[in-house]
């Protein structure tokens, strides 16, 4: 009854949230469910027939969830899936509630569900999942989380409770994920990145996060760095290494930002995918992906399938029309994921032009000091004119300044509406903008689009 | 002239985009004409006190601070006190500042001894108490100059009457979240709770650090460690929008006319 009460309310304020267009009605519904009869998720949950799945880490949470929502929709199973990323326990509440019908029957087998690093151990005793996916810990959003070692500590506490027959996917190249997971008795599918693309040699960045043992606080060894601090690495001290994954992404190949390429080798099938996603990072995320479809038990053809046909979620490598340009959004929230972006950008573009949009809500994290984290350097001789906007537009300018940018290279605007009118201006034929912004500026700035009738709003993703 | 600047632990205490100091330092002695030079000294490398003269340490979470503290007093330490009684430069961050005091004792575990170079200790009051976390505008105590910049700190820093705070928070916590006192200084050895890029924002700071510098290097004779001017125009700018962000009102940075709407959202 009270469940049935609960259902009946979320769908009725996800309409009215809708309706007088106060937004996406993703996570209000949600909380009115689960203040009515607190069980709700716990219930829908348990009543899904293939089991529930949630993905958590610092970056590529929305993008891993979409391409395994990809691969599992190319199986031919129905999912539950907060697709527009709110993912607090609300986000999750909000989704279930919108597929129940007031019988608290699922209409959907599999819930697919991104978390929030810190809403983890909450959502796995909520959902008690048969697949968590581990994807990696970057310094991130610090003025929220603390200490990174707090985030740590959480999801050391949910993997802990855990149920014993659920299957751990985790990333292997990433020493602070990969030492959580270690001692994890339960079933584990590791997954990892077995080189380089194009046998890249990369080096540890200024703001590599985890370069010292989790266990005697040597420094790592490195035979390989992918990203950030991930990578092959061995404890010269206690000798704690690498775990050998189990779901391994070989001959990786980046294609500018038009997309990527890989064979994922699993048991002996070899599972050659590719996806218009651009940039490592998502090479990472389609692995994860693959890692938990194929523990999920689906073939590989579909695995294959499904990668192929996913498109970007909303700004992660978003195209938009531009009046009658082209403008590539993509998401640029942390140093690392940063980094990955801008070398995205150069492969793509000889001499670019870049609006990069800084906000400071809380969704961005207040603190903007991780600015100086990431390595504006290469882009300087590189970028034919770069636009600065947003809350903190100022500060980004000044970052700039200091690496090396001349003050003609960079112009700052005040508003989001002048800031892609000038950086459209600056394209040449046939060139496209490459728009790098925070959370909330993204946000933001599609809202100013979608006025534009150049993209659709987030939740009709 | 030649600036020599020691970075320690850059890949220890970096938590913050601490390397930002570094990268204002060095292109502003460039743009000044002068040579840069900077050594990073990492955990077991020696520090030679009289190769540089201008010493950094980011800041980190307990982990990195609990590897880097005996290393700082021991491999280190007496290097460092040498360096700083003989004039050298210091700033130390976060938790590079509380490992400048004579003990920090962390919410667990036992206490971490510090240099003791400045007159301070630090308490954290337990895993249950309020983090202070926000931006921070600090007026400082002669001249009145202003530091903007973002505090994230669990631990409570009391000084001794051997330091006096760099100033008084005017928006933010500062070094205790109780006498409004915001960081330590003594000689030219600075210890503030502004963590990460903290000089870009702040080039007085920047200048104060090099100007010590460069005196302990070539005389005190004050033709010839006076600073040109440089036109901080971005750097004012930045300073400005950050205090408005942080809700202090009714500063003013030369040349930073014209506020910024604020943001629909």
């Amino acid at each position: 009854m009270r469940e049935a009460a609960a259902i009946a309310a979320a769908r009725l304020a996800a309409s009215l949230s809708r309706l007088t267009r106060m937004g996406g009605g993703t996570t209000l519904p949600g909380r009115i469910a689960a203040a009515i009869s607190p069980g709700l998720v716990a219930g829908l949950s348990s009543r899904m027939a293939r089991g529930v799945v949630l993905i958590s880490g610092t970056n590529g949470k929305t993008t891993t969830a979409r391409s395994l929502a990809g691969i599992l929709e190319s199986a031919g199973l129905a999912i539950v899936h907060n697709r527009a990323g709110a993912n607090l326990l609300s986000g999750i509440a909000t989704a279930l509630a919108a597929h129940a019908t007031l019988r608290g029957r699922m209409r959907g087998e599999v819930g697919l569900f991104e978390v929030d690093e810190a809403t983890l151990p909450a959502a796995v005793e909520a959902t008690r999942p048969r697949v968590v996916v581990l994807l990696n810990l970057f310094r991130d959003q610090l003025d929220r989380y603390g200490e990174i070692d707090l985030i740590a500590e959480r999801w050391r506490r949910a993997l802990a409770v855990l149920p014993s027959e659920s299957t751990l996917v985790y990333n292997a190249d990433d020493p602070m994920v990969a030492d959580l997971c270690r001692d994890h008795t339960g079933p584990v599918q590791a997954f990892g990145l077995e080189e380089a693309p194009h046998g890249e040699d990369r080096t540890l960045e200024h703001a590599a996060d985890a370069r010292y043992c989790y266990r005697c606080g040597r420094p790592y060894v490195y035979t390989l760095v992918t990203l950030g601090h991930m990578g092959h690495y061995r404890c010269p001290g206690c000798g704690a290494a690498r775990p050998a994954p189990q779901v391994r992404a070989r001959r990786v190949s980046i294609h500018g930002a038009d997309g990527a390429s890989a064979t994922i080798v699993a048991d002996g099938t070899m599972i050659p995918v590719s996806t218009v996603l651009p940039g490592l990072y998502n090479v990472y995320d389609v692995t994860a992906a693959a890692a938990a479809a194929l523990t999920l038990g689906i073939a590989p053809a579909d695995v294959g399938r499904g990668i192929a046909t996913t498109v970007p979620a909303f700004g992660r490598g978003e195209r938009v029309d531009l009046g009658g340009r082209e403008a590539l959004m993509l998401l640029a929230k942390n140093p690392a994921g940063f980094n990955e972006v801008l070398r995205t950008v150069l492969l793509a573009e000889a001499s670019p032009v870049v609006l990069i949009a800084i906000n400071d809500l809380i969704a961005d994290g207040r603190d903007i000091s991780w600015l100086w984290d990431v390595d504006f350097e290469v882009l300087r001789d590189r970028a034919r004119a770069v636009v600065v906007t947003g809350l903190r537009a100022e500060d980004m300018a000044l970052r700039l300044k200091y690496a090396g940018f001349g003050a003609e290279q960079v112009s700052v605007e005040h508003t989001g509406e002048t800031a892609l009118d000038r950086a459209r201006g600056l394209l040449r034929d046939g060139e496209c903008l490459y728009i790098l912004p925070t959370y909330t500026a993204m946000l933001h700035l599609r809202e100013i689009l979608a006025r534009r009738g150049a993209v659709r709003g987030f939740w009709k993703e | 002239m030649e600036l020599r600047i020691c970075h320690l632990y850059p890949d220890l205490l970096n938590l913050y985009g601490d390397r930002g100091n570094i990268t204002t330092l060095v292109m502003r002695a460039r743009w000044r004409g002068f040579s840069v030079r900077v050594i990073e000294a990492r955990l077991d490398d020696p520090v030679d006190p009289d190769a540089s003269d201008l010493f950094f340490i980011g800041g980190g979470e307990d982990r990195q601070q609990r590897l880097a503290a005996p290393d700082l007093c021991g491999v280190k330490g007496s290097a460092l006190r040498e360096a700083a009684a003989a004039g050298a430069a210091i700033l130390a961050v976060c938790g590079g500042y509380q490992l400048l005091g004579h003990y920090y004792r962390p919410a667990g575990g036992p206490d971490l001894v510090g240099l003791g170079l400045l007159d301070l200790h630090t308490v954290h009051p337990g895993p249950g108490s309020r983090r202070i976390i926000g931006n921070i505008v600090v007026r400082e105590a002669g001249a009145g100059r202003i530091l903007v910049g973002f505090e994230n700190h669990g631990g409570r820093t009391y000084l001794g009457s051997g330091a006096r705070p760099i100033g008084t928070a005017i928006v933010g916590s500062g070094n205790n979240g109780q006498d409004r006192g915001e960081g330590a200084v003594w000689r030219s050895v600075y210890g503030t709770y502004l963590h990460g890029p903290l000089l870009p924002k702040n080039p007085w700071l920047a200048d104060e650090l090099t100007a010590a510098a460069l005196r302990r290097r070539y005389g005190s004779t004050a033709g010839e460690v006076a600073l040109e001017p440089l036109p901080d125009l971005e750097e004012h700018r930045a300073a400005a929008a950050a205090a408005v962000r942080a809700g202090a009102r009714g500063l003013s940075w030369p040349e930073a006319r014209g506020q910024r709407p604020e943001h629909p959202s």
